[in-house]
């Protein structure tokens, strides 16, 4: 058996007129964190559906776990859990019911895989005769995690789990996962926030339903070639204006409190690295701070910026 | 457990949890059977009547006095002929006549017995039937009291009007007997169609569709799940509705219990069946709603004969009826309660009915996917 | 000074839960002021009552300089809103859209014509301008929907989770706008539970069961907490609480 869990070989799917995955391939190995990283509408949910045999793709094929995801969806679907992006478990029973029923669904019974969610059931055993719906956020996000890890499969599919959960359950969702890695499980997880891409072992940038980059967290912004500064002052607005105006090709962007400045030089990912201009050799963080002085700003800073998922992400989207 | 057990639980719960279906589920039956039972067959006053009497004597003038004077009636027409009657109905001004003899008092003296005729509109059975056993009361009234005054005194009997009561139209319409399986037939239609429909669109609405069909449970157990306590509450609902029309409302019950239940569940199966091939096309619960209420609930109050006659109703309006079970299922409650026949009479609407199931399940299996769209 | 927005122990109880406790806080004129909190927090009580669609239990709030428990259909009509759940129409054009919100807010039919152009050219939607909203990418829609949202030149807009889910290029166009609207003295209320929104506002108020935790700017927040992020910021303060 390869070292490959899930294969995605030129996949594309399209809603009438609208093609929501285009020419889509990936490989995502045994135990590995994989990210599709997009956002809303960037056909990471149609690759999920396709991935666990709930669409069939236009064209192209997909594998999972070593099976067919056209031919063997029933054999496909005892092997995989799925969590949809939408908290798809049923409000009007309890936390104990929900779980009871998808072991049961499933042929298995809670004892029997216990071992797998213990880490996660404990937080939910003092609600368990609560109803799902009347869960915080954090909750029922850990329940719908047991809930799709209750007959121990071996390909877990995260569509967005971090929506609408707050930061404090959304770190510990991502620690589980990496824990659930430990333990052979391979995982597929999508999301729009940038910042969770770090998390993954590998990420695929997602934009209308084409990858634009596929590597490690690290690969990616390792890629980034362009000069990138992070300046901030007292008046947002008028910084990002003149950002702008500083040298031809330069973008700027607001980037939390700073302003990243990206200037023109090599580009990111050709080949042949072009020459990087004469005019953005000389820029410096002093030339910046000046320049923006010069145009009045107050409590000026300027910093040699490194990107960020999001500046690749930008930068792969002017491409 | 068993996984289809397993998803039968889980619906027990949903239903029992949500006490909007259980009102749907047990408010609505009883309800619905009271208020058509109360509502469409209670107050009548000054009530236009007819009047033919030939005979002009004291009896039939006492009567005609008793009648006016409960004031429930008002003559409204002094007919002169038999031939009188249907423009005096057609005109829609006179809710029942009252027919006499040429030789009511003489008879009703010498003889012990007289007959009359009571004649109800039967466009309007509900009002009809009351307002003859109103005058039916009265007439058994007006009996004792003539057998004890002065004229009646040489009888040694109580002497007997023998009143015999007909509906113009068609004769066997009777509004008690009428609505009692007409809101079975709709109640059942509601609980089985309807309520499968919503609950597998909810199912697709909330996400969860998705986890089911991504787990080994295979199609038909989902859709069996589903239906199979809808198939076990409808059961108990159309007890229910039984009951009430007899305990209440004297809905007699002449046939067998066991073709009765056995009709009910093939009913139900329909119902079901096409509630499922409605959820396999509507993605929400509004749609869902939507689609039975407007393709089920309304031919169903409308078309089979619940409200309005068939009869009545144009040819075309009568044909658009028979596609739909309920035409069928009335006429087999109504044979197996009233007229107490059993399947050697009904065997032609439970065919029918048989049919329309096979057609039905078959289509929503096959249109039941495996997939999203 | 004269606020944008200020509120005085401002509370709401529902029955015997208190869903915003005693909330004091002030706004400045063409402020960006980021309102988080987690899901429950009571950030959307807060600005139900802070848009004049919940009467406080007791405290006060001035919008605009007016009284929300006292003339709440004066705040109404200062105050522009957009959600990312809804503010538009998709079943009508975005002229249509546009048509409607001048409408709804009593622009004069001129006034609605000439501001139509305007926003259509800026936003350079003219090629789309007789479109269904529905065939509109999301981002489009959100700058559209904010743009819609200061069509009757309200002083003080709310914003409810503007920019969550969208891609990284048209988040920053869409805070471009908001700090242009701020530019021009237009006081901004961002609500949301996504933190990374939070670094792009001048100053953030955390809530945390119907209370405001913190309240600061958020390169002071991020200090205080030693924290790296607002996310850090977060979860330290829930490990507090």
């Amino acid at each position: 058996m390869s070292i490959l869990s899930i294969k995605a070989n030129s996949l594309s799917k399209a809603y009438g007129t609208v093609q929501a995955v285009k020419n889509v391939s990936f490989d995502v190995r045994k135990g590995e964190i994989f990210g599709l990283i997009g956002p809303d509408g960037a056909g990471k949910t149609t690759l999920f559906r396709i991935l666990t045999s709930l669409l069939l793709p236009d064209a192209g094929q997909a594998s999972v776990d070593g099976l067919d995801v056209v031919q063997d969806f029933k054999l496909l679907r005892q092997r995989i859990g799925y969590m949809p992006g939408r908290f798809s478990l049923y409000q009007d029973l309890t936390v104990q019911e929900n779980l009871q029923f998808f072991a049961n669904v499933f042929g298995t019974t809670i004892e029997k895989n216990y071992a797998l969610i213990r880490d996660i059931y404990v937080q939910l055993e003092p609600f368990k005769h609560r109803r799902a719906g009347a869960l915080s956020g954090g909750m029922k996000q850990k329940l719908a995690l047991c809930c799709a890890l209750i007959h121990k499969p071996r390909v877990l599919f995260l569509d967005e789990p971090g929506t609408g959960v707050d930061p404090v359950s959304r770190k510990e969702f991502w620690e589980m996962l990496r824990r659930l890695r430990d333990s052979d499980i391979t995982i597929l997880v999508s999301t729009p926030y940038m910042d969770e891409a770090e998390l993954c072992d590998r990420v695929a940038l997602l934009q209308k339903g084409e990858i634009m980059a596929i590597d490690t967290p690290e690969g990616i912004t390792a890629s980034y070639q362009r000069p990138l500064f992070a300046a901030r002052s007292d008046d947002m607005y008028r910084l990002i204006t003149d950002l702008r105006t500083l040298e031809p090709g330069a973008d700027c962007y607001a980037f939390g409190e700073y302003a990243h400045l990206a200037l023109a030089g090599t580009a990111s990912r050709s080949a042949t690295p072009t020459r990087p201009t004469t005019l953005s050799r000389r820029t410096s963080t002093e030339t910046i701070q000046q320049y923006l002085e010069s145009k009045g700003h107050q409590n000026v800073e300027v910093l040699n910026a490194t990107a960020t998922i999001e500046d690749c992400f930008i930068e792969l989207m002017h491409d | 457990m068993n996984r289809f057990f397993a998803f039968v639980l889980k619906e027990f719960r949903h239903i029992y949890r949500d006490p909007r279906t259980m009102l749907i589920l047990f408010g609505m039956p009883v309800v619905q059977v009271l208020l058509f039972g109360f509502v469409l067959t209670n107050e009548v006053k000054d009530a236009n009547i007819a009047i033919l009497d030939p005979s002009k004597d004291v009896a039939s003038i006492r009567l005609t006095n008793k009648l006016v004077s409960s004031g429930y009636f008002r003559v409204a027409a002094n007919l002169q002929s038999p031939e009188q009657l249907e423009p005096a109905f057609r005109k829609g001004s006179i809710k029942l006549a009252l027919i006499f003899p040429s030789d009511f008092g003489h008879t009703l003296d010498h003889e012990g017995t007289a007959k009359i005729q009571l004649i109800g509109d039967a466009s309007d059975p509900n009002t009809a039937t009351t307002l003859i056993n109103y005058a039916n009361a009265i007439i058994l009234n007006f009996q004792q009291e003539y057998a004890q005054s002065s004229l009646g005194v040489q009888q040694a009997q109580t002497p007997l009007i023998l009143a015999e009561t007909r509906m113009r139209y068609n004769p066997e319409e009777k509004a008690v007997f009428n609505f009692v399986p007409g809101v079975m037939t709709l109640i059942l239609m509601l609980v089985s169609a309807m309520m499968t429909s919503i609950t597998l669109a909810r199912e697709k609405e909330l996400g969860t569709m998705e986890i089911l069909l991504v787990s080994p449970l295979k199609p038909l157990q989902i859709v069996l799940g589903k239906t199979a306590p809808y198939l076990a509450l409808s059961f108990l609902n159309a007890a229910l509705v039984v009951l009430i029309g007899m305990m209440v409302f004297g809905m007699p019950m002449r046939g067998s219990f066991l073709l009765l239940g056995f009709e009910c569940f093939l009913y139900m199966f329909v119902a079901l069946s096409l509630g499922i091939l409605i959820s396999t096309r509507a993605q929400t619960q509004m749609a869902a709603l939507f689609v039975s209420a407007l393709s089920l609930m309304m031919p169903t109050i409308v078309l089979s004969g619940f409200l309005f006659p068939r009869e009545s109703m144009p040819v075309f309006l009568q044909a658009v009826g028979t596609a739909f079970p309920a035409t069928w299922f009335i006429p087999i409650i109504k044979g197996v309660m009233i007229k107490g026949v059993g399947l050697s009479y009904l065997w032609k609407e439970t065919l029918v009915l048989v049919g329309m199931a096979v057609v039905f399940i078959g289509v929503s299996v096959r249109n039941f996917k495996s997939r999203l769209e | 000074m004269d606020y944008a927005i200020q509120t005085d122990h401002l509370t709401k109880t529902f029955g015997n839960f208190t869903a915003v406790n005693a909330i004091s806080f002030e706004v400045a004129p063409g402020e960006i002021f980021g309102f988080l909190g987690a899901n429950g927090a009571g950030k959307t009580t807060a600005l139900k009552m802070l848009t004049g669609l919940l009467k406080p239990s007791s405290g006060q709030a001035w919008v605009a300089g007016i009284d929300v428990t006292r003339k709440p259909e004066h705040v109404k009509r200062r105050i522009g809103y957009m959600s990312q759940k809804f503010s538009l129409y998709e079943d009508l054009t975005v002229r249509e859209n546009i048509r409607l919100y001048g409408g709804i807010y009593g622009l004069k039919r001129t006034d609605i014509k000439s501001k139509t152009t305007t926003l259509l050219e800026k936003l350079q939607l003219e090629p789309y301008a007789d479109q269904l909203v529905v065939g509109l990418p999301l981002g489009w829609r959100q700058k559209l929907a904010f743009s819609v949202a200061l069509l009757h030149e309200p002083r003080i807009v709310f914003l409810d989770e503007p920019t969550s889910g969208v891609d990284p290029l048209t988040r920053r166009q869409f805070w471009d706008l908001i700090y242009e609207a701020a530019h021009t003295g237009v006081t901004l209320m961002v609500t949301t539970h996504y933190m990374d929104e939070a670094e792009y506002c001048n100053r953030v108020s955390i809530m945390v069961d119907g209370k405001i935790e913190a309240l600061d700017t958020p390169r002071n927040m991020k200090k205080a907490f030693a924290a790296t992020d607002m996310d850090e910021v977060f979860r330290k303060l829930a490990r507090q609480a």
